[in-house]
């Protein structure tokens, strides 16, 4: 199946592996992933007052030219998703949203384009067994740790994506890569997002819980979806670090894992 | 805090119920939107406070909170009230109410550091100005 891929602007930028590496993937699974022609920037945030409907404007017209192409959405940035999700759904179930945007943008939009996360691929389409079977180089022996973040898990009435409470698809993922997954409490809970930009001290102390709970629990790498928390994640190590010297938990994006695990391993590995 | 007929402004309720479409009014005071909320400690009103200090219509106390700018938009505590109260959305319906004042913005290009620019994720840039600054 072809499906429309929107990278958005993070995925051009600081965050380039994360596009290459899921194309990569891609190709390994048979999945046809084609970007979308002349999108722009999703907005980021979800407009959270009533009356703003601006920022839906952006997303509309990119959900719309998807649906143009008569293809499934496929996001890979959780901010990403999370406002093209609930853009959809306020076209969907907001007559007023629908009318204002669709008026504006003079197009015939009304909601039913199917926003799919990289990951929902991965779980409902190809299949995590099958993933497994085409792992040629196996994370063996990783003990990795799933980070979730906020935006992909809630509103849970709006994403749909997992239980936000006690999700387990990047669990399920990690696994069929050979690796370990392993559970500590935050991963969850939000690593400050934006506020690392205007409240640096909160968000490093917020991304502090979170390590140090990930270290406690002997996690050897987090496994994340969104740009910002990966920042996040990689920039306020210090918490771990400065204290008794230790070492960092370096930060992944699911697919750099996944295009590993998929390619054929080293060739010392082969022969055994 | 002393609570007269002068510093109780009636419209507050009414003004955020519309910008955040939630019935602030409906907030039983059971605290489980604080419990969760990752922010806590930064805040000098809690979640909760701010629903209490709405439907009071206090808004002098709610508008000068530090509270209304380090709520993350996370949704953990729209995700556990049992009123199935969004205050994500309240938080956001006070901002507003800020930010579209002239000279209301919170945030300011220049305020960017030269590492911010060179390092941060366009995600944190737009976002930030996003929430803060209309
Ligand atoms: S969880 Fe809901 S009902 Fe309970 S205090 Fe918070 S807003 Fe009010
Ligand atoms: S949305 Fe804001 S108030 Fe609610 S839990 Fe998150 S940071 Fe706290």
């Amino acid at each position: 199946m072809r499906y429309s891929l929107y990278p958005g602007c993070t995925l051009k930028t600081k965050a380039k592996v994360f596009e290459e590496t899921a194309l990569e993937a891609a190709e390994a699974l048979g999945l046809e992933m084609v970007e979308l022609e002349e999108w722009q920037c999703c907005g980021a945030v979800y407009p959270l007052a009533k009356d703003e409907y601006f920022p839906l404007l952006s997303p509309v017209r990119s959900l719309a030219a998807a649906g143009e192409r008569g293809e499934k959405l496929v996001t890979l940035c959780a901010a990403c998703h999370h406002v093209f999700k609930r853009a959809n759904h306020a076209i969907k179930g907001d007559r007023e949203a629908r009318e204002k945007v669709t008026g504006y943008l003079e197009v015939d939009y009304a909601g039913d384009v199917e926003v799919v996360h990289y990951l929902e691929v991965l779980k409902n389409e190809v299949g995590f067994d099958r993933i497994r079977e085409k792992v040629k180089s196996p994370l063996e022996g990783k003990k990795l740790a799933a980070y979730y973040g906020c935006l992909l898990l809630r509103p849970e009435k709006e994403m749909h994506f997992d239980d936000p409470e006690n999700p387990t698809i990047l669990e399920d993922f990690i696994r069929s890569l050979g690796a370990e997954a392993v559970q500590y409490p935050y991963r969850t809970d939000c690593c400050g997002a934006y506020l690392s930009i205007t409240e640096e001290g909160l968000a490093r102390d917020t991304v502090g819980k979170i390590l140090k709970s990930a270290q406690r629990n002997g996690v050897e790498g987090l496994v994340v979806a969104c740009p910002l928390c990966h920042y996040n994640l990689a920039k306020y190590q210090e918490s771990l670090t400065d204290t008794r010297g230790g070492e960092g938990i370096p930060v992944h994006y699911f697919t750099e894992l996944l295009a590993q695990a998929l390619a054929e391993g080293p060739a010392e590995e082969e022969r055994t | 805090m002393k609570v007269t007929t002068d510093t109780i402004c009636s419209d507050l309720l009414k003004e955020v119920e519309e910008y955040s479409g939630e019935k602030v009014a409906s907030c039983i005071q059971c605290g489980k939107c604080s419990g969760g909320c990752p922010m806590l400690e930064a805040m000098d009103l809690l979640p909760h406070q701010v629903m209490r200090l709405a439907q009071l219509g206090l808004k002098e106390d709610i508008m000068k909170s530090k509270t209304l700018w380090v709520c993350a938009s996370c949704f953990t505590c729209a995700a556990r009230c049992q009123r199935d109260l969004d205050l994500s959305k309240v938080m956001e319906g006070f901002r507003v109410i800020q930010l579209r004042q002239k000279g209301g913005n919170t945030m300011h290009p220049r305020q960017l550091t030269p590492e911010q620019l060179k390092d941060a994720p366009q995600q944190a840039i737009i976002s930030g100005f996003r929430k803060y600054s209309k």
